[in-house]
């Protein structure tokens, strides 16, 4: 398999902190990854390590093979990585329209531009919201109108930051056939998610980062079982 | 959500290539209208055309001083627009939009007063000097934007550009400033310059304060309107907007966010440029008080008080306020200036999003509820 992103002895500190401590980590095209680990574990800042938003102390980041450590995060994303934060980072006085039309327009136009966007639109289940401002959406509706906007520039590489975070039970299943339905189109996916019950309904590999440390890596099943992971959730973080 | 699933095609999500039919001028035209600007349909824009009719009628009307006097309105909307672009539509408050105003209103008198008016020179002294105006922003906004410098820096930073040019240009009445014939003056300024002059067989036109120079001006505030609504509904608009409302989502969409924003300082520069050149050449004089802390504050006053996110609103704001202005100084200018500080305070407290934004929202909604 091909590795599309490649992460050597990644180094991070905030002040006192180690944020990211000598992650080594790989991503094969293809796959539906998920990153867990208990709060402060440094998953967002490794996102934001990987998108340039954050400077690392040392280490490399290599995409589809080229070295991208000191890229700007636009040059970046223009390589084909797209993101979805945490908190919904969307233009929450602009329309649905107008979120999606700024976020294709450097690679559609005219035509192309308003057909993937009611593409977009139909995929995320935003029809009767074209023309609402953003931030009168649903939380759920934010996160999709967010995955959205990352689609619809056709990524190699998608990372989702806590994708269902505060969706309910049914906004969340459908998010899973959301992300499928992409992995199936061939965009590799790094995914940040808390609820096991998800992590197991998507992914195919999953790493568990904690204390800015890959603490563990495996299949679903074998993370599952990995009893040092129960002890991470269950048992407080005193290592 | 109790909303029907929708089948998922497989259809790809990014449409395949298709060669765009519309000509580039279409494109352009189309963009008169659209997300980034208010007033759309046939009642907008008749509205907007009786506007210039009257505009343009007024004249027939009025006597040349008032004629003049509108003219001198006008030639500081194109700074207003300017700064609209610059603060409204991207977000940052610059306080210093005088800077460029001040160096291309000098650059303009010292072009001609060396080179003089004949073939029409005025004009492309003019275009140096709205040029030199652009560049100079585009300086400064490097600095500042690739400095990481945001929100009330960015007022700080360009406040402190314009009067250091004023205090410099203040002190430069000895006769070694000079710039080829051209003396600088110092603190009283320079005059004697020569007005816009349009080469004419027979002798040439000088559009001194008066009708012709009206008609020239109204020309340029109408084309100037209708090219930014162009241009702020285009693709280059809508990342201004984006950087305006989350800067860092922008970037995080593969925006070079920091050239987007040095772009639209530029060309806020380039247009209170515009104004510098145009005010010198209005009444061939110019001085370093036009840099100064008053000048600085008068151009956020008329914007925000019409509205600095709608370049409509910022328009007509600015010739109403400066109109509004020029009736109180008749009182003494001190008391006009306590006005218009009153007038800032109120519309940031009453309406935020300015004056003339919320009674053309308004109206927007009595005409649409009006034909339903
Ligand atoms: N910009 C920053 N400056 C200083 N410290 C930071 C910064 N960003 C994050 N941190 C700290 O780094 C650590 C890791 O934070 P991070 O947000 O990456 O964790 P996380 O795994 O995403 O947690 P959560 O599950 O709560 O989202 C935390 O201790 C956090 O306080
Ligand atoms: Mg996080």
């Amino acid at each position: 398999m091909t590795e599309i992103l490649s992460v050597s002895k990644l180094n991070k500190k905030f002040g006192g902190v180690t944020v990211a401590n000598d992650i080594d980590f790989t991503l094969h095209a293809g796959t539906m990854h998920c990153l867990i680990g208990p709060n402060g574990a440094g998953k967002s800042t490794f996102f934001r390590l990987i998108l340039g938003e954050h400077a690392p102390d040392s280490g490399t980041i290599l995409f589809r093979g080229a070295d991208i450590t000191r890229l700007r995060s636009f040059e970046r994303i223009r390589r084909g990585i797209s993101v979805k934060f945490q908190v919904p980072g969307i233009f929450k006085a602009l329309s649905v329209r107008q979120n999606l039309d700024v976020a294709f327009q450097h690679h559609l136009h005219g035509h192309n531009l308003s057909s993937t966007v009611k593409r977009v639109v139909e995929f995320t289940n935003l029809e009767a919201e074209v023309e609402t401002p953003a931030g009168a959406l649903s939380h759920g509706q934010q996160q999709w109108l967010e995955i959205g906007m990352a689609v619809g520039v056709e990524p190699t590489l998608l990372l989702l930051d806590e994708p269902t975070a505060g969706m309910s039970p049914d906004e969340t299943r459908k998010t899973g056939e959301m992300l499928h339905d992409l992995n199936q189109r061939g965009i590799t996916i790094l995914a940040v998610e808390h609820d096991m019950a998800f992590v197991e309904q998507i992914a195919t590999q999953v790493t568990v980062l904690h204390f800015g440390r890959i603490f563990a890596e495996g299949t679903i099943a074998e993370i599952i079982d990995h009893p040092g992971v129960q002890d991470i959730y269950l048992g407080g973080s005193d290592e | 959500m109790d909303r029907p699933d929708t089948p998922h095609t497989d259809e790809p999500l990014v449409a395949e290539t298709q060669i765009e039919r519309r000509s580039a001028l279409a494109i352009w035209i189309s963009r008169l209208e659209g997300p980034q600007t208010m007033g759309r349909g046939p009642v907008f824009w008749a509205t907007a055309a009786l506007v210039v009719l009257a505009a343009i009628l007024y004249p027939l009307f009025s006597d040349p001083f008032a004629v003049g006097n509108s003219a001198y309105f006008m030639v500081w909307t194109f700074m207003a627009m300017g700064l609209g672009v610059v603060w409204g539509y991207t977000g940052a408050l610059s306080f210093g939009q005088t800077a460029f105003f001040g160096l291309a209103g000098y650059a303009y008198g010292v072009l001609t007063i060396n080179f003089g008016a004949a073939y029409g020179f005025t004009w492309i002294a003019l275009m140096i000097s709205v040029a030199l105006g652009g560049l100079f922003a585009m300086l400064i906004g490097y600095f500042m934007f690739y400095g990481r410098i945001k929100g009330v820096f960015v007022g700080i930073v360009t406040l402190s550009v314009t009067l250091v040019l004023e205090t410099f240009m203040a002190q430069t009445a000895g006769p070694q400033w000079r710039i080829g014939e051209a003396r600088l003056n110092g603190f009283n300024g320079m005059s004697g310059m020569p007005p816009l002059t349009i080469p004419w067989p027979g002798g040439d036109v000088l559009l001194y304060p008066g009708v012709g120079l009206y008609y020239v001006l109204l020309a340029m505030v109408v084309l100037c309107y209708l090219g930014l609504r162009m241009l702020l509904n285009a693709p280059f608009g809508n990342v201004l907007v984006a950087i305006r409302e989350n800067p860092e989502r922008a970037e995080m969409l593969g925006y070079d966010t920091r050239a987007y924003q040095m772009l639209s300082f530029a060309l806020g520069g380039a247009l209170a440029g515009l104004s510098g050149a145009l005010y010198t050449a209005w009444g061939q004089y110019i001085t370093p008080s036009s840099m100064g802390l008053t000048a600085a504050a008068l151009p956020i006053v008329w914007v925000a008080v019409g509205g600095r996110r709608d370049i409509t609103a910022t328009l007509l704001g600015t010739l109403a306020v400066l109109f509004a202005f020029q009736l109180l100084t008749v009182y003494g200018s001190q008391y006009a200036l306590i006005v218009m500080g009153a007038l800032l305070l109120f519309t940031v407290l009453l309406t935020p999003e300015g004056l003339i934004a919320t009674a053309m929202r308004w109206l927007g909604r009595l005409v649409g509820r009006a034909k339903r």
